[in-house]
């Protein structure tokens, strides 16, 4: 099992070049249609088929088939959206199709040549799982459909008005564009029966990698996971971490990512491989874990180490942590394309998502594990016992460590840190 | 049909005309399958290559894409890594069949080799490339074997395999694949260059068995399998599945990066991949070319060595090389097979022990619910494909056959054309107009193209598993059954197809096989929409989940498995009254 989002933003849609793109695209079908962008998207939100008030949204979507493009490298996450569409079919007769992608960049840029070829109400996909980068690319560029979340009875079970991680996205406001799924925290897991003391800091996993040459590493940037693992290390080095919470454009870049580049010149020749080759993926990174190859590892899902541990891919004597003064964290969404086929299908599907029903069953360690986004004080009682966890796997992470979470840098620190990780180290 | 006799001699003489001109559609048909899509394909790419792809502002020709290839860090290691890998394991795999041939052909080991040979043949490439990565991985099942007791590991060691940056795991995986290929198609030859004669005499005269077979059948051998060989080669420098599995990632061989850009969000960035897939192209085209001056060079040389009389050049040398690695070779797929086996009945089990406790079920348990929509995906492809080829191929041989025509050297060439033109480069146009041609219900990404696509690879195969056994059927049984008043198309149905079921039925699984092994044609071509055990078992190969990779690779092989289960059983149940026919 393993966290999603490190397959969303492999390779991301540079806001930049998408704009770029899209425009020149635009123009070139603008001779034809005479529609600027927003246009475009406002025709789209004032078509008829698209129905205002719930019930008839729910009516509308009987018998739809709604195409869901999410990551499908796990079998977890896999079996969890097939049994979603099992519910759907029952209660909506909605039929459900997940298409797995190995990469969601690969959904946004389906989208942008569907805009470009000018098919604005026959989209392919109807339903994305995203977050961070690509979120922020497509809602820059007018390809999602909303404002939709408010309209989803159970998005207010998020208390969105004080969990304002249910509307900010990578520190981009979603405004209604996507709707919560699950949520994330980067979270380090080491083997109990080699380990005695795993390092509790960026500075003490310096060390620790000195004391333990070859067993951690982190995965190839510009995977997810790896260019997390940036991220982290950034904000613990940077003297100023309200820097990163604005665009790098505002700020010297070389000299807020200097001291990323020291520290990585000292720690790499001591991780696996000394630094000369990386893992592809969090996955790679689990599964070295599983070999012994590596001893301390971290994935972005608090819950995988424990749901790994009884999938037999981690050995029993894993235990998570999170690093002293918190870590990274997000929350992970579904949106809807702006030229989604099946607008009502898809809303009932993120609405179900929402759902106490379907979040308990998400959690659930042979499930899937991927922690909530409901907020349990709105919740009945009998809701509320069936969103906490009961078992006592020794490898998940305790509940309230999870209270201790950083916000994300703004998104172009991501892509600075990894140009400069590719000009840096990627040429070996 | 049956009626015939009752017809005057002229009517018979139209239908049999008419029969014979029905029978022209399929070699036309045939050409137009395998030709139209290929340039069709590498027109599409040449397009975007120069800057001209419409649908994404493309409208001026220039040379951007290329300059941007160019500028593509790693760009000369890619080059190098393909053909590298596409000279080097072609060569390895016919040393070792040639050396094998020479100093086995006809002993035990050979009989046993050769029963093996269709159930390794039908082994995917994928599910071979993921068993060997399990095997010899640094936590694999060989080092599990010696550690700790040989090795003093307690954790596994440090090395870089598979994906070394020199490519051994992935010649070692191409190895394994081309090797039974290679044997495959050189028996079929081998009965058409009155091999046994010719080694008789080279031994009576006193050769050694391998220095008989080296000087006095190869040279006539060689050229018969010549065209397979080019297919491998072609094969090997361009292929996407094994290389994502065995190869390097930084960087990975040409065409994997191809589909990396393809797959790019950047949608700027297909102009460039577009570009690449003509340097694939160029690349393979290089890669024949240098195998080609290599075979005069050798040719060259060899010729005063043919004859300079010796008896025992080589002898020991084919004796312990090609024996011993031809059994390496089948026994690394051997061993890969049990390690996914294991892995797949697996539950916690780390190194270095060697033995998993206790074996569960549960991980097939787990796959079972995205096992059985995939397997029926596949079966559903594989199945329409096939039949499709196999009607086509039939057709063709059967116009062959009434014509009394065989095929020549131009012909071949168009049957090998999709296996010597890099697939990469010529599916990727394919995709290209996709894009450009939406409107167009059979291009749109599907089934429909998938399945189309997939027969691409699935006809040539079909093709060379059946001609030999079709063109070899004695044709005093079609002159008897015309003596008798029958026409060509009764012959057909009541003589030639019933003789001929078992080899059709073998063809066919051959077919299925190929079809079920697809990673490339089916992801393209259905733009990601059909889930296959192989595009599955790829997914998951690079995560984490070993125990479920290996369910799917095995589900991968027990498919055509079964398919070639089948083929031998089948003619056994229809012809159980015929026992002359039960072979």
């Amino acid at each position: 099992m393993s966290y999603p989002s490190q397959h969303f933003s492999r390779r991301k849609l540079s806001p930049l070049r998408l704009l770029g793109l899209v425009s020149a695209l635009a123009l070139a079908t603008l001779s034809n249609t005479a529609l600027s962008n927003t246009d475009l998207s406002n025709t789209t939100l004032a078509t008829s088929n698209e129905p205002q008030d719930w019930t008839a949204i729910e009516n509308a979507a009987q018998g739809q088939a709604v195409y869901w493009n999410a990551w499908g490298g796990d079998s977890n996450v896999n079996a969890y959206i097939g049994w979603v569409g099992a519910q759907l079919k029952s209660a909506y007769d909605i039929n459900l199709v997940h298409v797995k992608l190995d990469d969601t960049a690969a959904a946004v840029s389906r989208v942008v040549a569907e805009k470009a070829a000018g098919n604005d109400e026959q989209g392919a996909i109807d339903l994305i799982w995203i977050n961070g980068e690509n979120f922020a690319a497509m809602k820059k560029n007018d390809l999602l459909f909303g404002p939709m979340a408010e309209r989803l009875p159970n998005f207010s079970l998020t208390s969105p008005d004080t969990h304002t991680e249910m509307t900010t996205d990578f520190t981009v406001a979603t405004e209604g564009y996507e709707s919560p799924w699950g949520k994330a925290q980067l979270t380090f897991y080491y083997d109990a029966d080699r380990v005695d003391s795993p390092p509790r800091s960026m500075a003490e996993l310096l060390d620790w990698a000195k004391q333990h040459p070859g067993r951690f590493t982190y995965p190839l940037v510009p995977d997810f996971l790896g260019s997390t693992f940036l991220k982290q290390a950034l904000i613990a080095l940077t003297d100023d971490p309200d820097v990163l919470a604005r665009p790098a454009s505002e700020a010297d870049v070389d000299a807020v990512l200097a001291p990323l580049w020291d520290y990585l010149d000292q720690l790499h020749p001591y991780l696996w491989r000394k630094g000369r080759h990386f893992p592809a993926s969090g996955p790679k990174l689990k599964s070295l874990m599983g070999d012994g190859e590596v001893w301390l590892a971290y994935t972005f899902n608090p819950a995988e180490p424990a749901a790994a541990v009884s999938s037999y891919q981690l050995p029993p004597s894993t235990r998570s942590y999170v690093l002293d003064g918190g870590t990274i964290g997000n929350v992970h969404f579904v949106a809807i394309p702006f030229n989604a086929s099946h607008k009502a299908g898809a809303m009932v599907t993120a609405n179900f998502l929402l759902s106490p029903e379907a979040q308990a069953y998400k959690q659930r360690l042979d499930v899937w594990g991927d922690p909530t986004v409901l907020d349990l004080a709105v919740l009945s009682e009998p809701q509320k016992q069936a969103l906490t966890p009961t078992d006592d796997q020794p490898a998940r992470l305790p509940t309230q460590a999870l209270s201790q979470t950083l916000p994300e840098p703004h998104p172009s620190w991501m892509e600075a840190a990894e140009a400069g990780w590719l000009k840096h180290y990627g040429q070996r | 049909m049956a009626n015939a006799e009752y017809l005057p001699d002229s009517q018979v003489t139209v239908r049999a005309s008419t029969y014979a001109r029905l029978l022209l559609l399929a070699p036309l048909a045939t050409a137009t399958l395998l030709i139209v899509p290929v340039l069709v394909g590498l027109a599409g790419a040449a397009g975007p290559a120069f800057g001209w792809l419409p649908v994404l502002g493309g409208k001026t020709l220039s040379l951007d894409p290329w300059r941007a290839l160019l500028d593509t860090p790693g760009l000369a290691s890619m080059i190098r890594l393909s053909l590298v890998t596409g000279i080097a394991s072609t060569a390895i795999a016919l040393v070792i069949v040639v050396l094998f041939l020479g100093a086995f052909a006809d002993s035990r080991a050979f009989i046993w080799l050769r029963r093996l040979l269709s159930p390794l043949l039908a082994v995917p490439h994928a599910a071979a490339a993921i068993g060997l990565a399990f095997l010899l991985a640094p936590s694999g099942l060989a080092m599990r074997l010696i550690s700790p007791g040989l090795s003093g590991f307690h954790s596994p060691p440090d090395y870089l395999f598979p994906g070394d940056g020199g490519g051994m795991a992935l010649i070692a995986g191409l190895v394994i694949k081309e090797v039974p290929f290679l044997l495959l198609m050189s028996l079929a030859a081998l009965s058409q260059c009155q091999a046994e004669q010719r080694t008789h005499l080279a031994r009576s005269l006193g050769y050694a068995p391998t220095t008989a077979f080296l000087k006095a059948v190869l040279p006539t051998l060689y050229p018969l399998i010549r065209l397979p060989i080019y297919a491998v080669i072609a094969f090997a420098s361009a292929n996407v599945d094994v290389a994502m599995i065995l190869g390097p990632s930084t960087p990975p061989p040409l065409a994997v990066s191809v589909v990396h850009w393809l797959n790019d969000p950047d949608l700027s960035k297909r102009f460039m991949a577009s570009a690449a897939a003509l340097t694939q192209l160029g690349i393979t085209l290089l890669a024949l070319a240098g195998w080609w001056l290599m075979e005069c060079l050798v040719a060259c040389l060899g010729r005063r060595w043919l004859t300079d009389g010796r008896r025992h050049t080589a002898h020991r040398l084919g004796l312990w090389l090609g024996g011993g690695s031809a059994w390496i070779s089948v026994t690394l797929l051997g061993a890969s097979l049990i390690a996914l086996i294991l892995w797949s009945l697996a539950t916690w089990w780390p190194f270095p022990v060697l033995w998993p406790t206790p074996l569960s079920l549960a991980n097939w348990q787990r796959a079972l619910d995205g096992l059985w929509p995939a397997t029926l995906t596949t079966l559903a492809l594989a199945l329409s494909a096939t039949l499709f080829s196999s009607l086509l191929v039939v057709g063709c041989l059967e116009h062959e056959t009434v014509n009394r025509r065989t095929m020549g050297t131009g012909a071949s060439l168009i049957l090998y054309l999709p296996l010597l033109v890099p697939p990469v480069a010529f599916l990727f146009g394919l995709v290209q107009l996709q894009a450009q041609l939406q409107a167009c219900l059979a291009l749109s990404p599907g089934f429909l193209s998938a399945a189309l696509g997939h027969c691409l690879f699935v006809l040539p195969y079909v093709f060379l598993s059946l001609a030999e056994s079709y063109r070899r059927l004695d044709p005093r049984w079609s002159q008897l059954s015309a003596s008798l008043g029958r026409s060509p198309a009764y012959t057909f149905v009541r003589v030639r197809l019933p003789m001929l079921l078992a080899p059709i039925a073998v063809a066919m699984a051959v077919g299925l096989a190929v079809s079920i092994g697809q990673y490339l044609p089916t992801l393209l071509l259905s733009a990601g929409r059909l889930t296959t055990l192989t595009t599955e078992a790829i997914t998951l190969a690079s995560g984490g989940d070993r125990r479920l990779t290996a369910v799917y690779a095995l589900a991968q092989l027990l498919l055509p498995a079964l398919g070639f289960a089948i083929a031998l059983w089948l003619p056994r149940l229809l012809h159980h009254h015929r026992r002359a026919l039960q072979n």
